[in-house]
């Protein structure tokens, strides 16, 4: 049944093909555009700095406008100082957390019960969790995002179900665009792709009612990025 | 250059003024004016209409005065874009498609001629008063004429531009949409009209007739004391 | 003779077009969108070409759908994910439905998806007796209120917060509150509930990625991420034209859906999912289906004319700048789809006689096709709709009344008389202007009406050639 749905489906998308379209082209009136060869975006997508620093500061640029709190920090250890204030601050009760060597020096042992995402877990439990402190796959210059994928970062609901999210990210793992984010994953992953991939770009928000924006909507209401400047 | 004048049928029959401007600037430029007595409509309203026979019939008319001319010269955005950009489609599949392209590609609308073909922005004008100038969509979107009108305009001398707020947005006449949805029409034209009152101008200019027509009525129901004016009769003012 | 789609579009536009109230409130809330829109398209290096590159990708998909939706599926397969093929509404919902009824589900959670209103989903889980609930905050807002979403990005832009708060005392007994942010944190503590007890996820599907088998679900709430994390079944639905060829194309593509949509650089969340939770990963549903949807679409990827109106990809800017749609408002059209995409999209989902209507309802200003990310002919296609409407169906009298048209214009003569007997006969338009009577009701009763020039340009130059040109 479900095979030849698809041989029908298939069959009609092949019949209908048979007649060919006129590519896109310019609008009557408008100069045409030649669009650059395929993939060759970058030209096209907003600019983004040539050095570590220019991108750092673009990053942090975007932070601050989508409302995310970005630091750079010299080594761990000051990355830890800083969770510890949060924890402290916001009196975290529970911290959710999975093995990771970075993680181990951060916030697994600052006070708050941890749970970890990385073996079975109860959702309730993890719902619970005033705070999360998870790694990174890369951070995007560009839009300001974070990378998050299910294998690399203690799972799917870890980033999204405490209201504050901690992101503990590497130097290099700074990276200038959606194009080098895509191009590290086909490296990292290549023909085993986590099952999720996320890019996270400002806390969770809304602007559903009268286009007001609120932060939290579903999603964490404060994220937070620590950047490690060495090590 | 022979120019040849088109002049849509409702400037023909509503605003010959409009024509009658066109006309002076052009020889005022010296330039030798012609206008084929047989010439009608463009056919647009059956073509807006889905009636594509019977404006292809109609066009088909168009095509045969127009075909021997060097260069066509309209004083309308909409019917400019319908030569240029609708007869082909419209001729598209038939055995007139390369005359209806050809006559497209040497049509142009009354300010984009002075301005791109000509390379004219200064007809020694003169103007007393403070303008706003309404973008007509088809001339905008269609044919890409944004700037040229408000060259000319610029060297209108004591004519002063203000630019309305929202810009290039339809007025809301839309040809037989104007009735066929006089609710809409007329809401959108309203919009239209604060925007213009917003300026504080006495004058709105546009290259169509026809969007003029729906805020001109719209005005005087509104009792505001603000005059539609085309682009020619300004320029041909004090000539 | 009218159908009653027409007749019920023009009662409920005639009414909305003069409500004042309504009008300032969608330009106000539209002002603000543009103002970021222009913002990040100035981001961009080059915001033209990328449109056009952005078409390319499109095109290029849409003219190989085959190819690359079998390899799409090829790649989601191997990983476990389960692939069905349905051709219409009926058969999605069918499909859906076996899977809640044999995966025993009581409760449903939904992210955003217009492909699911398309189909009526809702309906047809509740009436099989599931419990559905609309994550999304504006599909919520809307749900609750039984209505359809009036926008297809901004479900809820047509309420004031008052409107909201009286339906969430009525339905959530929640407290008397009309602060946006308390309003939204009612809506988070209810959800949160619904996520941890719902047995099944369903989501629309933003793009899917050939290259490797991938869905992208782009929001701003973090709905869909939860909706897709914590349900032990997710279910995507996918309309087959929203295939890209790889994610690089994304890296182009998700900007400026997020550009177009809803003028941010970037949208809160896009992600991609490529299966169920998988060998070493410890959390996400044990099943991951996904539906691929037909209904029509095949149909008007027949239709070469209008192929590219499946380039679309719901970014919703279309209804934006449509000045139709801001004084009509969203749900005036009665379609799944509203604005200039669904007065082109809806004749070839839903028959072109029944909807024909509103591609006529459009002043045709264009301002649609140009600001469409990736390049729909909107305003063409409307053209095209009214030519194949009078294909199809052609109209008595409008025909009739243009087949006069059509040999007074084709005979200058003709013309020539006309023209002069309507000068004759104007005086008595006077007697009946502003009257039942008057044949030009629909332009006069809101607008005066022109008056014909004494002299016509044509008989103007015949005097002036006589002046200037002696021969």
């Amino acid at each position: 049944m479900n095979h030849s749905a698809r041989e029908a489906m298939l069959g009609r998308i092949r019949e209908a093909l048979k007649i060919k379209a006129p590519p896109p082209g310019p609008h009557a009136g408008a100069a045409p555009h030649p669009a650059p060869r395929d993939g060759e975006f970058r030209p096209l997508l907003p600019a983004v700095g040539a050095t570590w620093e220019e991108q750092c500061r673009q990053f942090a640029r975007n932070a601050e406008l989508l409302k995310a709190a970005f630091q750079v920090v010299p080594n761990t250890a000051a990355a830890r100082a800083e969770v510890e204030r949060i924890v402290r601050e916001e009196q975290w009760q529970r911290l959710a957390t999975y093995d990771h060597p970075l993680l181990r020096e951060i916030g697994q042992d600052l006070g708050p019960t941890p749970l970890f995402t990385d073996r079975p877990y109860d959702k309730a439990e993890l719902e619970k969790c005033e705070g999360a402190v998870t790694t990174c796959e890369a951070l995007i210059a560009q839009t300001g995002s974070v990378l998050v994928t299910s294998r690399g970062c203690g799972g799917r609901a870890i980033s999204i179900l405490p209201p504050h999210h901690v992101v503990i990210a590497r130097r290099e793992q700074l990276l200038p665009d959606l194009l080098a984010a895509f191009a590290l994953l086909r490296q990292k992953y290549g023909a085993h792709y986590p099952s999720m991939i996320s890019f996270i770009t400002g806390p969770s928000r809304t602007g559903d009612i009268e286009r007001i924006l609120v932060l939290g909507a579903h999603g964490p209401k404060r994220l937070t990025i620590l950047l490690l400047e060495g090590k | 250059m022979k120019i040849t004048l088109f002049i849509p049928c409702f400037i023909d029959q509503f605003y010959p003024q409009v024509g009658v401007s066109v006309v002076k600037i052009l020889e005022k430029l010296g330039h030798a004016v012609e206008y084929p007595e047989a010439q009608t409509c463009c056919g647009q309203p059956a073509f807006n209409s889905g009636l594509w026979d019977e404006a292809r019939a109609v066009a088909e008319h168009a095509l045969d005065v127009f075909q021997s001319a060097e260069v066509i010269v309209t004083p309308s955005g909409s019917c400019g874009a319908m030569l240029r950009v609708f007869y082909p489609q419209l001729f598209a599949g038939t055995p007139r498609y390369d005359l209806a392209c050809a006559v497209g590609r040497k049509t142009f609308e009354f300010s984009e001629f002075l301005v791109r073909r000509l390379g004219v922005t200064d007809v020694g004008a003169e103007f007393k008063g403070r303008a706003t100038f309404h973008d007509g969509c088809h001339g905008l979107r269609e044919l890409g004429v944004k700037d040229e009108p408000r060259q000319l305009l610029r060297q209108v001398r004591g004519l002063e531009l203000v630019e309305m707020d929202p810009p290039e947005v339809c007025c809301g006449f839309g040809g037989t949409f104007a009735v066929k949805f006089p609710m809409i029409s007329t809401a959108m034209g309203e919009g239209k009209c604060q925007a213009i009152a917003g300026t504080g101008a006495d004058y709105v200019i546009s290259l169509d007739s026809s969007c003029l027509m729906h805020l001109q009525g719209l005005l005087a129901r509104q009792g505001k004391n603000i005059r539609c004016l085309h682009l020619a009769e300004v320029l041909a003012q004090s000539l | 003779m009218s159908p009653n789609t027409a007749v019920q579009f023009k009662a409920q536009a005639t009414r909305l077009a003069a409500d004042l109230e309504h009008r300032q409130w969608i330009f106000k809330a539209l002002r603000g969108y543009e103002a970021k829109r222009d913002e990040c398209k100035a981001r961009f290096q080059n915001w033209e070409g990328a449109r056009q590159a952005a078409a390319e990708i499109k095109y290029d998909t849409l003219n190989h759908l085959d190819r690359y939706l079998e390899q799409f599926v090829h790649h989601l397969e191997s990983r476990g994910a389960r692939v069905h093929w349905a051709a219409d509404a009926r058969a999605a919902r069918e499909i859906i439905l076996d899977l809640a009824r044999q995966n025993q589900v009581r409760f449903i959670i939904k992210s955003k998806s217009m492909t699911s209103e398309e189909i009526h989903l809702n309906e047809a889980l509740e009436a099989g007796g599931f419990e559905v609930f609309e994550s999304d905050l504006g599909e919520y807002i809307v749900q609750l209120r039984q209505e359809p979403p009036y926008h297809i990005v901004f479900p809820a832009m047509h309420l004031k917060r008052g409107q909201i708060s009286e339906v969430f005392q009525q339905k959530l007994q929640a407290e008397p509150v009309t602060d946006p942010e308390a309003l939204t944190m009612i809506a988070r503590r209810v959800m949160r509930q619904k996520f941890c007890q719902a047995d099944m996820g369903i989501s629309g599907v933003n793009f899917g990625v050939a290259e490797n088998g991938m869905i992208s679900i782009t929001e701003n709430e973090g709905n869909a991420r939860l909706t897709t994390a914590l349900p032990r079944i997710h279910v995507a639905l996918m309309g087959i034209e929203k295939l890209v060829r790889t994610m690089d194309d994304l890296a182009l593509l998700l900007p400026m859906l997020a550009t177009a949509g809803a003028g941010q650089w970037l949208t809160g969340y896009n992600t991609l999912y490529g299966g169920p939770r998988l060998a070493g990963e410890s959390d996400g549903p044990e099943q991951f289906h996904v539906v691929l949807l037909d209904n029509g679409r095949t149909r008007l990827l027949a239709d070469a004319e209008q192929r590219d109106v499946l380039h679309c990809i719901r970014c919703g800017a279309c209804l934006n700048v449509c000045p139709i749609f801001r004084n009509v408002g969203g749900h005036t059209y009665g379609t799944t789809y509203q604005g200039p995409i669904g007065s082109v999209l809806t004749p070839h989902l839903r028959g072109l006689r029944e909807w024909k209507h509103l591609s006529y309802a459009s002043s045709l200003c264009g301002a649609c096709t140009e600001t469409c990310p990736v390049k729909i002919d909107l305003a063409h296609h409307l053209l095209h709709n009214r030519r194949n409407a009078v294909q199809a169906h052609p109209p008595f009298f409008e025909r009739l009344a243009f087949a006069g048209f059509q040999v007074m214009m084709r005979h200058p003569a003709l013309y020539r008389l006309g023209t002069t007997l309507a000068r004759w006969l104007q005086p008595l338009h006077g007697l009946v202007q502003g009257t039942a009577l008057d044949p030009a009701r629909a332009w006069t009763r809101s607008r005066e009406a022109p008056r014909l020039a004494r002299e016509s340009f044509h008989a103007w130059w015949k005097k002036h050639r006589r002046t200037t040109s002696p021969s």
